[in-house]
């Protein structure tokens, strides 16, 4: 066998892998998700929210108490592990003053009440979504999911999946430091 | 404690999995006997605390011990034994850790029945497998631990999905895990030969049992899983090439080449660089296949587990141990020759050949898993490869190797010629032909070319090889053929099954969606399906509908189904199918949507000719493997150097 | 034989299942690749015409209509468009109103996207790929019209 020939398995492995590298590094920045569905959201008004508050009867959780404000929707629910892995995330980005709004959804309500007084609660106020009204509008087709809205109510980011500081870095940090010295 | 204690275990035998590599190979390179000499010990001592880790784990499932986060997300209180034992397998971390526990079972069974081989290539082969070791418990302890915990534990696990309730899918992922890593053995013995710089057969020999059970189970898990999915999931397909078992189907197409090229190199001392590559190539896919589909990069499987870390980490496990060996082939190998020499009609030929198909194939595959990720990453479009794809490409490149099988059976080593074949293959040849083309006509009552060319096919190969065995007992009997030989026969015979089932499934099967009425009837492939409209169901933790439907042929009841769809607690809903098996054929009824107020409901109604034969292929294949591994030349002491004068005929 | 013949035959076998391989391989992709696309794609007329492709959106709430025959009506948005699609035949256990969901099949005349396959898109916890894979297939695929040629082997 000659001794060029000889490399050509390697060289060939080394090209795939560096595909695969490219394609990780795309899904880690969140400009790659295999599984994506279309939805027009970015850029567009986000839809208006308006659910029972799952720590308080009486109260409703509205949208509208936002404007004005960079703020998270987060969809989560206790039965969904990549949730409880991002949680302690979560906990960091709301002791950092990042405002979140979680919408609870298809949960049971003892057990999300339970969640939260167990792990902590890092949302300003839970939306309790049993039967999918908020998260049809929003598009929700598995949780989590994390959308950002703008000041001016439009929708600028989303992302599927748990959140992680380098999904955060990458596309949802800039928006915060923009904003700050106006705070 | 119980959970900590078995974490702590997993550390342990990383640290050991990590002297299993260092020592031995740094005392083989050094020829430092006493460092050579721990290889066996630390190996076993290995194994005991995988397997220590595991069995924690399984205690913690048994107990439901819910503050291990695993454990609550994967089973609950009310389940089955059977199936809290299976959930430890279940999902991602335990997972892993069965295969890190069943590579460690693979290493000790090494150690254990290769007495024969030298102290300085078993050291070389542990500290390899040492080093895959290392691989999976590093991934296991830094980005998916089993044992984390969850406090404060909540009362209840996870309700578990009802699909997975099922015997066949609980053993279905640990036979192809066994699959998986069993190719690990012929890629550390190819390595070490490697790093030994003796590539002559020995290597082979001590590896191919291992590669012919690592090939059982693969074949056996790829047949689970298909025969699951057909009667589980209420539609009625066998394979999807969906990359999940793409991802399972290429090492087994590179793992067949193996086998094949193993007997070469082993009985001529032929292909050495071309077996070694294919040891490499066999492992290689069988990770790349943990790479796809764990990293998240291709399917579209369950939302959102990716996670690019463990991908990342995945991929510096891949790029280590595949790019480490393909560097270390291109280097070695080049210095290698084969004075082996044969001629283009002979035995080898034909192997070679039909290494190069299925190579090939395998490469049509990878391409075809792998290019919507090209395209989309590329951001070319979104666009999927389906089934029709794999079916014009397989298929066609696929039946000349059918046809070589039954020509390479007959051929002789090293030299042959067509003169010499030809009165051999000419009954085989007329015979399967006529068979083959009355088959349809006959049996199946209606002609179509492709049936006829499987079921020529399938014929070849069973008259060719039921010759080659004729001529090969010739003086000293059936009983005097080795197991090994015995192993090609059934290997062959099966693929000859599969074929039959694939064939007469596909071609003659009648599929068809439809509304029915109560008391509605619809003829397909002679029978009459009736149905007889449905009642409501109440099960422990679903509530649902059930169908049912008369089969009667000519008049006769043949039997009834009861179709069911139903509705899970959980919120899941699932199509339970009514399916009557038989030999030549299954009739196949799912409930679809009611329609209308009367009654009436969409049904679907499958009939489908020998489509157990797909399987039942799959068994005898397997069966095959396990006689050529059982060949008693393995147990005896190893030759070092290929006889000359091997017995003409037997492979495989 | 001689050694040079002998190589020369070898070499024209090796070229002769590559060059076949890299036909069949051409020859199926270009004919068998389904092209994905959204309903603002649709709307904006980017899609092929008289080509099979893939439609993936959300099934929009309240628009599922089952008739007493076989044939459903329903639409598919991705909040920005929506296209209405025809489907004959069984839908997967999992499609519901408000799910994410792939159509595949071509564009009608009346503008109506006809399916001959649905896939139902859902979330599901993660379990090990074989296992998940499995399941997959119970709920994602819908019924691959066999009618149409497009039959799994």
């Amino acid at each position: 066998m000659s001794k060029s020939r000889a490399f050509i398995p390697l060289l060939a492995f080394l090209a795939l892998a560096g595909l695969f590298y490219f394609v990780l590094m795309k899904m880690g920045k969140g400009e790659y998700n295999p599984r994506d569905i279309p939805t027009e959201f970015i850029g567009r008004p986000a839809p208006s929210i308006d659910l029972p508050n799952l720590l308080d009867e009486n109260d409703r959780v509205k949208s509208s108490d936002y404007a004005g404000k960079v703020w998270l929707v987060n969809v989560w629910g206790t039965w969904c592990p990549e949730c409880w892995k991002e949680h302690e995330y979560l906990m960091h980005l709301s002791r950092q003053g990042v405002p979140i709004l979680g919408i609870d959804w298809r949960d049971e309500k003892a057990d999300a009440i339970d969640f939260l007084k167990q792990k902590g609660n890092p949302f300003v106020e839970v939306g309790f979504d049993p039967n999918s009204d908020a998260a049809i509008d929003w598009g929700v087709y598995g949780a989590p999911e994390t959308f950002l809205i703008d000041a001016e109510g439009i929708v600028r980011e989303k992302h599927a999946g748990a959140l992680y500081p380098q999904v955060w870095q990458e596309k949802f940090a800039k928006y915060f430091h923009a904003q700050k010295p106006t705070e | 404690m119980i959970p900590e204690i078995g974490h702590f275990a997993l550390v342990l035998a990383l640290v050991l999995a990590l002297i299993q590599s260092f020592f031995p190979l740094v005392g083989a390179q050094k020829g430092i006997a006493s460092w050579v000499a721990i290889a066996k010990p630390v190996a076993r001592l290995q194994l005991v605390f995988t397997a220590l880790s595991f069995a924690f784990l399984t205690w913690s499932f048994l107990q439901s011990d819910f503050s291990v986060l695993y454990v609550a997300t994967n089973s609950n209180t009310s389940l089955p034994t059977l199936y809290k034992v299976s959930g430890v397998w279940g999902a991602h971390e335990g997972s892993l850790l069965f295969w890190a526990l069943t590579l460690s079972v693979w290493t000790t069974a090494v150690t254990l029945f290769g007495r024969s081989i030298p102290p300085i290539m078993m050291a070389r082969v542990l500290g390899i497998l040492g080093l895959l070791s290392v691989g999976f418990l590093m991934f296991m302890l830094f980005t998916s631990n089993p044992f984390d915990r969850l406090m404060p534990p909540p009362m209840e696990g996870k309700d578990l999905n009802p699909l997975l309730q099922d015997p066949g899918l609980a053993l279905h992922p640990p036979l192809l895990y066994m699959g998986y890593v069993g190719f690990a053995i012929p890629f550390a013995f190819a390595i070490a030969a490697m790093l030994g710089g003796r590539l002559d057969a020995a290597w082979a020999r001590w590896s191919r049992p291992w590669t012919q059970v690592a090939w059982v189970s693969l074949t056996l898990g790829i047949a689970l899983g298909s025969w699951w999915a057909y009667y589980e999931l209420g539609w009625g397909g066998w394979w999807f090439w969906d990359p999940v078992e793409n991802a399972s189907f290429m090492p087994w197409l590179a793992g067949t080449a193996l086998m094949h090229s193993l007997a070469v190199t082993e009985k001529r001392g032929a292909f050495k660089a071309w077996t070694v590559l294919l040891a490499i190539f066999a492992f290689s896919l069988s990770l790349l296949g943990m790479f796809l589909v764990r990293s998240g990069v291709l399917t579209s499987v369950h939302a959102f587990a990716s996670d690019p870390a463990r991908g990342m980490f995945i991929l510096m496990f891949l790029v280590t141990v595949v790019g480490g060996s393909l560097a270390l082939y291109a280097v070695r190998a080049s210095k290698v020759r084969s004075y082996v020499r044969f001629d283009l009609v002979s035995k080898e030929s034909a192997l070679l050949l039909n290494n190069v198909i299925l190579v090939v194939a395998c490469a049509a595959v990878l391409l075809g898993t792998l290019y919507p990720l090209l395209l989309d990453a590329l951001n070319l479009g979104k666009i999927s490869v389906g089934p029709p794809y794999f079916n014009a490409v397989f298929i066609p490149l696929t039946a000349p190797l059918v046809v070589l099988m039954g020509i390479g059976a007959m051929a002789r080593w090293k030299r042959d010629s067509l003169e010499n074949l030809w009165p051999k293959v000419r009954v085989s040849l007329v015979a399967s032909v006529v068979f083959g083309v009355l088959y349809p006509i006959v049996v199946m009552q209606r002609f179509d070319w492709l049936a006829a060319v499987g079921m020529v096919l399938a014929f070849w190969v069973l008259f060719t090889t039921l010759k080659a065995t004729k001529d090969q007992a010739r003086g000293r009997g059936l009983g005097g053929l080795s197991l090994s030989h015995w192993g090609m026969v059934f290997g062959h015979i099966g693929i000859a099954f599969f074929i039959v089932g694939i064939t007469l499934t596909s071609v003659y099967s009648t599929e068809k969606d439809l509304r029915l009425e109560v008391g509605e009837s619809y003829e397909m492939g002679g029978y009459a399906f009736t149905f007889n409209g449905s009642t409501h169901l109440q099960g422990p933790n679903y509530s649902g509908d059930r169908g049912e439907v008369v089969i009667t042929q000519n008049g006769e009841q043949i039997t009834v189904l009861h179709p069911e769809k139903r509705n899970y607690r959980s919120g899941m809903p699932m199509t339970e199918a009514g399916i009557d098996a038989g030999l030549t054929r299954d009739l196949f009824v799912a409930l679809g949507e009611p329609l209308g107020t009367e009654g009436a409901w969409s049904l679907r109604l499958y009939h489908k000719p020998y489509v157990r034969w797909i399987w039942l292929g799959a068994l005898i294949m397997s069966l095959g493997g396990l006689l050529s591994a059982a060949d008693k030349r393995y147990r005896v002491r190893a030759r070092r150097t290929v006889a000359e004068k091997s017995p003409v005929g037997a492979t495989v | 034989m001689k050694a040079r013949h002998k190589r020369l035959g070898f070499l024209l076998v090796g070229l002769v299942v590559l060059g076949a391989a890299s036909w069949l391989v051409f020859n199926a992709l270009g004919n068998n690749l389904s092209y994905f696309f959204s309903p603002t794609e649709v709307a904006e007329n980017k899609v092929p015409a008289d080509h099979v492709f893939r439609l993936g959106g959300l099934v929009q709430p309240g628009s599922v209509e089952r008739g007493e025959q076989l044939t459903v009506h329903f639409d598919v948005t991705d909040n920005a468009h929506t296209v209405k699609v025809a489907y004959t035949g069984i839908l997967p256990d999992l499609f519901k109103e408000g799910q994410g969901v792939i159509a595949q099949g071509r564009m009608g005349p009346d503008g109506i996207f006809v399916a001959d396959e649905v896939l139902a898109k859902h979330d599901e916890n993660y379990m090990s790929p074989e296992v998940a894979d499995a399941l997959e297939k119970g709920h994602q695929k819908g019924i691959e019209n066999m009618a149409k040629g497009n039959k799994p082997l």
